[in-house]
């Protein structure tokens, strides 16, 4: 085993991330600050790098105002109704006044939007446009590389732990981490720190449970790190209790909005029956959401959960009864349907194009099955978990401000993308976007605070000693066993992993579970995991591959925990189709629409909970 | 679905001076170089999520997928193929049926992107308001919107 060499790297701004809210947050920040230094920590390499690498096939948040589509008002209203009353609308009302901004400029730099022949944008749904969007994230990345120079991005460098000032907990000063290619430790030394690093996949036993562990729905490479930085330096999070579980393809993940939106396809039990007709009064049990036009997306979830409960499945996404409804029997109208339909695949979700064709579907001629998958926790996309920020001065009540736009309630760290919570719906082009609102806001931070904060180089030759520990223990332990795999001094990340995963489906309410939990059941899932974070300081790692899924693991099991608590916190079944609480199974509006907020006290190892005011900014809803 | 190497095709990239361009690109740091036969394998199946970075980059087309062996059955494939502005992709089925899409994926130069080409905010006069970098040229409104009174 090598002995690492350290590196120093100080800056003005970290932007820990190099995903869309990452370079976002570079393109902004060298624009409003070209005199201050700029630092990426990427774990991998920002042109493919983050939830867009593979591509994307839409752009799902686009106000189109220069249309007069939508106004950032109607978007609220849409965000809030599908939310079922919970989100921030200061912040969900940012991100939609500005979000336009964004795609047009990715449009000029190079993603090719689909156009009407009158050159407009054409959509998928209210919010939806489609793109060619194979190379979104390199086209977006370009411009970050060359905004900060190439010399400040740190590439295949993987970010363990934030620092926070020896004088001051509530001041970020900087963070540490491992080289994932070389001996090498980190200690970035910044002034302000941006956190757009990843929300969270394979938290929960995935439906697959082989090679298909891979085949998430939300990016594989999304660890929760956002929130496994964060949480630990006591940074107040809200919303942690929510989770995203997306209705798609089954097994592929193929994206599904282009078949309901675009091709205005059904989705159709064993009787041929139509969920959404024959649940229909399902949703006045859950007033006055139910009736929001369209219908939430949980409650939808749950109208086919109710189905699939019923013994009615398999659930059919009827793509052949779409298409030749479309192609109003027509050739040349069906090739381009087909060509379409393949490129939604194509673009973002390839694993679905060979599912299709190893099953021999040709979905003009053969329906698809559909189905509910694990839950995912994280912020960009129909889940609102992430860090309590303020919002923007000119639009935000007392409560929900406290200075700088994005700023955390750590002085000095902003988030934005997968690690803002109760802000969701924003997706590419949004986390982009609010990547830009934390830059533009840490710049004036910085403008505002000359001061440098000091960075304790006890605890940062602690942390160096705590990251490169897992390789120890395996060389250390090795000899007890001649099976590198069974030792009893330690485990290994994917062993951790698969015990992080099983807690969290048996008593966080994952997919085997129903999506079904209730408050002891929490209590004991929450005993669980706090052995196995115990567990986590005997990881073992045989090189520096295996010491990244480590640190992976740890942040992943933050997030599993931090989600078990606000699970147990809120005594209410808000989101029917997302998860159930068996011992409070309603929706309760007069105690429960408030936000779920936690900090957590690492100096006594203690969780406090807490709720948040609901404030209506925006809306009357 | 995990990708893998063909060693007949591969050649670790000789000459390419960021290395085999798998490694370099893999976004999950599966992609590795085998030292002693000096070509390029998948590390850790389990957890890739075919994302096709390397499969794209590969300049020897050495790259394929072999779907998920929990639920994919054998015998298909999907390959694309670089070409300019875009990608071709080959779909060949189990049953051996044959689909050939193209589709744009960049519609300007690599390397031609001008950060703030013509931007005309003031970095220092405008840090203080609400409109962000360029939003004069690229809103596409006139005015940011703001809420009347919200505080």
């Amino acid at each position: 085993m090598a002995t690492p060499t350290v590196e120093t790297v100080e800056c003005d701004i970290l932007i820990i991330g190099g995903g869309m809210s990452g370079c976002g947050a570079a393109f902004e920040s060298k624009f409003w600050g070209s005199d201050l230094k700029v630092v990426i920590a990427e774990k991998a390499v920002i042109e493919r790098s983050g939830a867009t690498g593979e591509g994307l096939s839409a752009i799902n948040c686009y106000m189109g105002q220069r249309y007069g589509w939508n106004t950032p008002e109607d978007f609220v209203n849409y965000v809030v109704n599908d939310m079922m009353g919970l989100a921030r609308e200061d912040l969900v009302y940012d991100v939609g006044r500005h979000v336009d901004s964004s795609v047009h400029l990715l449009e000029e730099w190079g993603l090719p939007v689909w156009k009407k022949d009158d050159g407009t944008y054409e959509r998928i749904g209210r919010w939806q446009i489609p793109i060619h969007g194979e190379s979104i994230k390199p086209v977006t990345a370009e411009p970050a590389r060359k905004a900060v120079g190439q010399e400040n991005i740190y590439e295949r460098v993987s970010i363990t732990h934030l620092l926070a000032d020896a004088n001051d907990p509530n001041r970020i000063a900087g963070a540490v981490g491992f080289g994932v290619r070389e001996d090498k430790l980190y200690v970035f030394k910044a002034r302000a720190v941006i956190i757009t690093s990843g929300g969270a996949s394979n938290v929960f036993r995935p439906r697959s449970v082989n090679e298909g562990i891979g085949r998430t729905w939300y990016s594989v490479f999304a660890t929760g790190s956002a929130y496994g930085l964060m949480i630990p330096v006591g940074t107040e999070m809200t919303q942690m209790e929510h989770r995203f579980v997306p209705t798609r393809f089954k097994d592929g993940y193929g994206p599904v909005g282009m078949w309901f939106q675009y091709f205005h396809a059904r989705v159709t039990n064993a009787l041929g029956e139509d969920y959404t007709v024959t649940r229909d009064e399902e949703l006045d049990k859950y007033p006055p959401y139910g009736r929001a036009v369209p219908t939430p997306t949980p409650l939808r979830n749950h109208q086919m959960f109710l189905d699939i409960q019923a013994g009615l499945g398999p659930m059919y996404m009827r793509t052949e009864e779409a298409m030749q409804k479309l192609a109003e029997g027509d050739p040349e109208k069906m090739n381009k349907v087909r060509e379409e339909a393949w490129e939604d695949f194509l673009d973002m979700t390839i694993a679905q194009a060979l599912t299709w064709a190893s099953q021999n579907i040709e979905p003009e001629v053969t329906p698809s099955e559909v189905n509910l998958a694990e839950p995912y926790i994280m912020g960009s996309h129909s889940g609102e978990a992430g860090a309590w920020v303020s919002g923007p001065e000119d639009l935000s009540p007392p409560e929900y401000f406290w200075g700088y736009n994005k700023m955390t309630t750590i002085r000095g760290l902003f988030a934005a993308g997968d690690g803002v919570g109760a802000a969701p719906h924003k997706f590419s082009s949004g986390s982009f976007t609010e990547g830009r609102l934390a830059a533009k806001a840490a710049v004036n931070f910085l403008r505002d605070n000359g001061d440098t904060p000091t960075v304790n180089d006890e605890q940062v030759r602690q942390f160096h000693q705590a990251i490169w520990a897992p390789l120890e223990t395996f060389d250390k332990h090795k000899g007890a066993s001649t099976a590198e795999d069974i030792n009893p001094n330690y485990i290994n990340p994917s062993q951790a992993l698969v015990r992080l995963q099983k807690i969290m489906d048996e008593y966080a309410g994952g997919a085997s579970a129903w999506y079904t939990t209730n408050g002891p059941t929490l209590e004991r899932g929450i005993a669980l995991i706090e052995m196995l974070r115990e567990d986590l300081t005997h990881l073992a790692a045989r090189n520096r591959h295996e010491l990244l899924r480590c640190w992976e693991v740890v942040h992943r099991t933050w997030v599993g925990e931090a989600h078990m608590r606000h699970l147990l916190h809120r005594q209410e079944t808000r989101w029917p189709g997302y998860y159930y609480r068996a011992d409070y199974p309603s929706l309760d509006d007069a105690n429960w629409r408030v936000f779920v907020n936690s900090t957590y006290d690492a100096a006594n190892n203690r969780w406090n909970l807490r709720t948040r005011p609901f404030l209506n900014v925006v809306t009357n809803i | 679905m995990p990708t893998f190497v063909n060693p007949n095709a591969c050649n670790a990239c000789a000459g390419e001076h960021l290395g085999p361009l798998c490694v370099y690109i893999c976004p999950n740091d599966l992609m590795a170089l085998d030292t002693d036969a000096n070509k390029g394998f998948n590390q850790e199946p389990q957890l890739c999520s075919e994302c096709y970075a390397c499969v794209k980059l590969c300049p020897q087309e050495a790259i394929e997928v072999r779907g998920y062996s929990d639920f994919i059955p054998l015998g298909a494939s999907v390959q694309p193929r670089r070409v300019e502005g875009g990608l071709t992709w080959t779909v060949t089925f189990r049953n051996g049926k044959v689909l050939e899409f193209t589709y744009p994926s960049r519609s300007t130069p690599v390397g031609s992107s001008d950060p703030y080409r013509n931007f005309t905010e003031d970095p220092v006069d405008d840090l203080k308001g609400q409109g962000l970098a360029g939003e004069s040229l690229w809103l596409g409104v006139h005015t940011l919107p703001t809420i009347q009174g919200s505080k």
